[in-house]
């Protein structure tokens, strides 16, 4: 007999089997009633989690310095989204496994110009009506990019020291050019919620895309320091975890389980597979495993085990060693 | 009208060949027998159909929520309980598939010509796991946030973050509500459709179904 | 239930309680099903 088709009608299958009574409509409604019994009382009983999302607001005011750093490494280019490549910009050729680079398959199709859109746009809206800012404005966009990256260089050192004063983020003396000024009205804008909005409207009024704000929280480290605290993150088995004390996505272990071994976690690795390509390894490997889980019919050993481990013949009891019941008749 | 004439039109039929076709491969009493072969006596058998029920409350719950907006829940406590009911459902759906999938791995369900409804199990497995991931991406909170500033570096790193976008709700919540629940639910047809047909498999043995 | 779970770590294996508990249920109920007997109709043929 073939895998995949059955010659015989189930007359024939079953011919010389005994058949008992079993309501199939009547299972399907205890199914029904008692799966909605247990939902309502867990629901009743646990609700389901709802932590509020961090704004960029909660983010400029819960850490400044952090706010302030990010979007100045994102004038220096030095931040994850600037320098991750397809499918927001080609700053990087993104992961590979020797010949296998499925990200550089379909371009830059969703471009994000991190240092523009974060940052400098933001804050030639906030320039209206504020001279200080327009001056700064100008003078940043009229220097050579070496002096741009003098400014960057020296504001991004003292940054590592900074404190916040009177809600502004404090440096020590030095020569930043019109970084300072930058910098702070965009926390002011941040702080007040006006980046949220500017990020996620991009001019238009209706929007469902929160790429921009969601990838600029993503470079700093406010949002993933919460996720951390969550055990969230990916080196924490983060996949599969809920936040407070629900159950998470459980059925995601073994994705999340190969990130937290070798040869996934090592800079090395092995064959060429190693913590610099995890995400493009792991993704390949589960899909070879969920396409083998699909083929198991068809994979010796796979499909052997079954005839070898003995929990059919508890499931099968009755067939295999029949209490005194008359053999089956035909 | 002669006879001959009617047979020779009835094989002209598309609509004839295609109930006489129903009629032999599924025809009623194999999609709703009243009775089973008597080895079919273990709880393991009951967990497709508490599977497919969770299922049910999935989508009721789902088609709830959809109905008042993706903010309701947030902002109504009546709201909230439905997002509950929606979550644990989910949670007995995955579940009851698992121990599904457990049972009939042990039971060899594939064998006598049942790799493919198997196959189509397996298919519903990985659609129902796309379509939670998409429904956690949904909930416009802090995990939502998370997952997909996270989730974006597997997608991307496989070339589908291209067109897959897990920052871009709306594309997310779209394909939450719509293409697929529609393609789990199609494929649970499907899958209940091919069980039927053939019926359940025989024990593994000599006497009951090959051994392979 | 929004205060955070805490963590059974074992090795490499670093997994949420909520999380285990519902694994170990979902083997426990597994166990129960093979072993439980099972409501039987009528043994007559129909």
């Amino acid at each position: 007999m073939s895998a995949f088709t059955q010659r015989m009608t189930q007359d024939e299958y079953y011919r010389g089997v005994r058949m008992a009574p079993y309501d199939l409509v009547k299972e399907l409604g205890y199914a029904l009633a008692g799966v909605a019994v247990l939902a309502v009382i867990l629901a009743a009983a646990f609700s389901s989690p709802d932590v509020a999302p961090v704004t960029i607001a909660a983010w400029a005011q819960g850490d400044p310095v952090d706010f302030v750093t990010t979007a100045t490494n994102e004038l220096s280019g030095s931040t994850i989204s600037t320098g991750y490549g397809n499918p927001y910009n080609t700053n990087a050729s993104g992961q590979s496994w020797g010949p296998i680079a499925p990200v550089l398959w379909f371009g830059t199709r969703i471009p994000v110009d991190s240092a523009t859109a974060f940052v400098i746009q933001p804050l030639k809206y906030a320039s209206v009506g504020n001279t200080d800012l327009g001056t700064a404005l100008s003078t940043w966009s009229g220097a050579s990019s070496d002096q741009q990256a003098k400014w960057l260089k020296a504001y991004t050192d003292a940054l590592g020291k900074a404190t916040v004063k009177d809600g502004k983020v404090s440096v020590t003396d030095g020569d930043y050019g019109p970084l300072p000024t930058m910098m702070n009205n965009l926390l002011g804008v941040a702080q007040s919620g006006g980046l949220d909005g500017l990020l996620l409207v991009n001019g238009r009024f209706y929007q469902t895309d929160y790429t921009q704000g969601l990838l600029f929280m993503g470079d700093g480290t406010y949002l993933s320091g919460l996720a951390q605290q969550a055990n969230l993150t990916g080196s924490q088995w983060g996949m599969m975890n809920e936040t407070g004390q629900y159950p998470g996505q459980t059925w995601l272990w073994l994705y999340t389980a190969w990130y937290q071994v070798w040869p996934f976690t090592s800079q090395d690795g092995f064959l060429g597979l190693n913590a610099g390509n995890a995400d493009l390894g792991i993704v390949i490997l589960m899909t070879v495993l969920t396409a083998a889980l699909a083929l198991v019919p068809l994979i010796p050993i796979l499909r052997d085990i079954p005839r070898w481990v003995p929990i059919h013949r508890l499931i099968w009891r009755e067939y295999y060693t029949p209490k005194g019941k008359a053999a089956p008749r035909t | 009208m002669s006879e001959q004439t009617l047979e020779t039109s009835n094989d002209r039929s598309w609509t004839f060949r295609t109930r006489q076709w129903v009629d032999r491969v599924l025809p009623m009493d194999h999609l709703l027998p009243h009775r089973q072969p008597y080895y079919v006596g273990s709880w393991v058998y009951v967990f497709g159909v508490v599977t497919i029920a969770a299922l049910v409350w999935v989508v009721v719950s789902g088609v709830v929520l959809s109905f008042m907006g993706p903010q309701w829940w947030h902002d109504s406590s009546l709201g909230h309980f439905f997002n509950s009911l929606h979550f644990w459902s989910v949670q007995l759906f995955f579940l009851f598939m698992v121990l599904h999938l457990w049972g009939q791995y042990f039971m060899a369900g594939w064998r006598d010509g049942r790799a493919a409804t198997w196959m189509i199990g397996v298919v519903i497995f990985a659609a129902s796991i796309l379509t939670a991931f998409t429904g956690y991406l949904s909930q416009q909170n802090f995990a939502s946030q998370f997952i997909a500033v996270n989730a974006k570096d597997a997608m991307n790193a496989g070339g589908i973050g291209a067109f897959f976008n897990v920052l871009n709700f709306g594309q997310m919540y779209g394909l939450h509500i719509m293409l697929l629940p529609i393609t789990v639910t199609f494929l649970v047809v499907v899958h209940i459709v091919m069980v039927r047909a053939r019926g359940v498999v025989k024990p593994i043995g000599p006497e009951g179904g090959s051994a392979s | 239930m929004d205060a955070p779970a805490h963590y059974f770590d074992w090795g490499f294996i670093h997994i949420s309680y909520p999380n285990l508990l519902v694994i170990v249920l979902m083997i426990v109920l597994f166990g129960i099903a093979l072993v439980a007997p099972f409501p039987h109709g009528s043994d007559r043929d129909v």
